[in-house]
């Protein structure tokens, strides 16, 4: 998956479960680290802008596939096309446009040849300038499938991005889950780092997670977000992390600042002597030792 | 009757408000919909009674009747198969499985296969009698909507059904939350918290479904939701004070309800409030039909008018 050849180092930055602080680790790495390209591949709730406050360059349409619209006044309700949908989509001779995965069976079905067949914009995807860099993100129409293509799109262009600026770090704020979005985050990653809370969730989500990435053979880490919790969990982060060969490369402490951070939108880094942060930069000088070592080899 | 529990941010407490919901009442059933990261289990311990492998339908190719006229290459939307040399190559992992390759084989030579795609458990919780039901998808595959379906037709109509959703506002989340009779919306007060919220109530909006909103870790003098849900005249039903006994007890895999039996009464009361929302008569939907409107504009415009300037975007979704 890798290419050997790129200039640029790719991080992907994923957890299983929602909710555990990626995107602002993302926020905090990108301030510490500079000029870089940041992907927000959470497509479906994008929020790194929040904190990244670009402004925008460029906005593109994003075309997810096409859907399929019927001709009512064509239409002879025979009922051959809601008999074959098998996604449920087409209901008394009207298309429900959030169900309808465009495959084009009714399109090639209907015997009048009153169904359309139109490409449709599922989002959108914008890029932008901060401080510490260019941030591409994207908003995907409210309940529209077809994501892992979107995060793809948003890839590409921050890829493309990294050359004409000479950048040499990617980021990509990865979605929750283990589903198409996390495959199209993880794909081309030279390291991905696991974010995950000592909750009882937070110890099962990435096993599922740690399975897919063990198939795509990068690199991990884990990083413990709001450690000390819960120091029996914690451990058990730590002795499962370690049996499946992934090092823990930071525990952040539960510190009040980031809240307070949050709630006034700024990062955290904008407070460098928060116990939070302090942890933050060891994790940052790890990733670059990561990337030193392995440059050795 | 079906209540969905959705948010559009992870770690809201989607799944801690399930559980609870389905402890404190009678008669119900609890089922996990997300099916990427199911974890309602680990807080419930439910005795298992069945266990099936889930699966979906992928086109075989017999070779025997195949031509090799590729046909079904242009038929499939999805690419999901590539012609080569004596072989047609199926990409299952794009494949919809929606049936129109083995419908249009000039050959008949395409068949379709039953391919596991996850498994769907059920059971019930002791000692409350909970019904339980999860779905979990298989490691590497792409699509949990076919699997949610499945999930979601365990469903007992006589019953109260809790749909634990996934994150987000995408296609898995409206699979759970599409023919549900209420959906609560869990959120916090923090900027991200309010910013995917307003998406989910975006998406509820369009598909038009009743929604009321939970307030979870909810702060004294923090106004965020409570401003905007105001504002948009959208009900708050709940609001739960972030309690760091709460928050210990979820790191522990215990259900709040059965350490602290008093909390009991909140979540009655919570449904109380979801059958009062239902026997309004008019909906608190605002503005559904215009926004069902826009997306209908939306799709019938094509792709060169749709340009938009990220403001008018980002207004929208951050006000």
């Amino acid at each position: 998956m890798t290419d050997k050849n790129s200039l640029f180092r790719q991080i992907g930055v994923v957890s299983g479960k929602g909710g555990t602080g990626k995107t602002t680790l993302v926020a905090a790495l990108a301030a510490l680290a500079g000029k870089l390209v940041v992907a927000d591949a959470d497509v479906d709730a994008a929020d790194l802008h929040i904190l990244l406050k670009p402004s925008v360059e460029r906005s593109y349409p994003y075309v997810g596939g096409k859907k399929a619209f019927i001709d009512l006044l064509h239409c002879t309700q025979c009922g051959i096309c809601e008999k074959h949908c098998r996604f449920k989509a087409i209901r008394d001779f009207h298309v429900d446009l959030l169900a309808c995965e465009g495959c084009g069976f009714c399109v090639q079905l209907c015997p009048e040849n009153c169904i359309d067949f139109k490409e449709v914009v599922a989002g959108f995807y914008h890029e932008g300038i901060f401080p510490g860099g260019e941030l591409v993100d994207a908003a995907l129409q409210p309940g529209e499938g077809n994501s892992g293509k979107l995060v793809s799109q948003v890839k590409k262009r921050a890829e493309e991005l990294l050359t004409t600026n000479k950048r040499a770090w990617l980021i990509v704020d990865g979605p929750p889950g283990i589903g198409c979005p996390v495959n199209a985050s993880l794909s081309g990653a030279d390291l991905v780092l696991i974010v995950t809370e000592p909750t009882v969730s937070g110890l099962h989500d990435p096993e599922r997670l740690v399975q897919l990435i063990h198939r795509f053979d990068i690199p991990a880490g884990v990083i413990i977000n709001k450690a000390d919790l819960n120091s029996r969990i914690c451990s058990q982060i730590i002795s499962y992390s370690e049996n499946e060969g992934i090092p823990v490369l930071g525990r952040i402490p539960f510190d009040e600042q980031v809240i307070t951070t949050l709630l006034q939108k700024k990062i955290i880094t904008d407070f460098p002597d928060s116990p939070a942060t302090m942890e933050i930069v060891k994790i940052y000088d790890n990733i670059i030792n990561f990337f030193e070592t392995k440059a050795v080899h | 009757m079906n209540i969905a529990i959705a948010s559009g941010k992870g770690g809201t407490g989607k799944t801690t408000i399930a559980i609870n919901l389905a402890l404190s009442l009678k008669n119900t059933v609890y089922l996990d919909c997300d099916v990427e990261e199911p974890d309602g289990h680990l807080f419930l311990q439910p005795i298992m009674e069945q266990s099936q492998t889930a699966s979906r339908l992928l086109p075989e190719i017999n070779y025997k009747k195949c031509t090799y006229c590729g046909h079904c290459t242009e038929i499939c939307q999805y690419h999901a198969f590539t012609m080569l040399p004596g072989q047609v190559l199926l990409f299952a992992e794009m494949c919809h499985s929606c049936g129109a390759c083995t419908y249009y084989c000039p050959e008949g030579a395409i068949s379709e296969k039953k391919r596991p795609m996850g498994m769907v458990r059920s059971g019930y919780v002791a000692p409350e009698g909970t019904g339980f039901v999860e779905g979990r998808l298989n490691i590497g595959e792409m699509m949990a909507a076919p699997l949610i379906r499945q999930v979601k037709a365990w469903a007992d109509p006589q019953k109260i059904n809790i749909l634990d959703a996934p994150p987000g506002t995408a296609c898995s989340m409206v699979e759970v939350v599409r023919d549900a009779d209420f959906c609560l919306l869990i959120t916090q007060p923090t900027p991200f918290g309010l910013h995917d919220l307003k998406l989910a109530v975006n998406v509820l909006r369009i598909l038009q479904i009743w929604f009321a909103v939970a307030e979870n870790k909810a702060m004294d003098q923090n106004e965020l939701i409570s401003q905007y849900c105001h504002s948009e005249g959208i009900p708050i039903l709940q609001k739960i004070p972030y309690e760091r006994r709460l928050a210990e007890i979820y790191s522990q895999e215990k259900a709040a309800v059965r350490v602290f039996p008093d909390l009991k009464k909140k979540f009655s009361m919570l449904y109380r409030k979801i059958e009062l929302q239902l026997q309004t008569e008019s909906p608190l939907i605002v503005d559904s039909v215009n926004l069902s409107g826009q997306l209908n504009d939306m799709a019938a415009k094509t792709v060169d008018e749709q340009m938009p300037s990220r403001d008018r975007q980002r207004t929208s979704n951050d006000g």
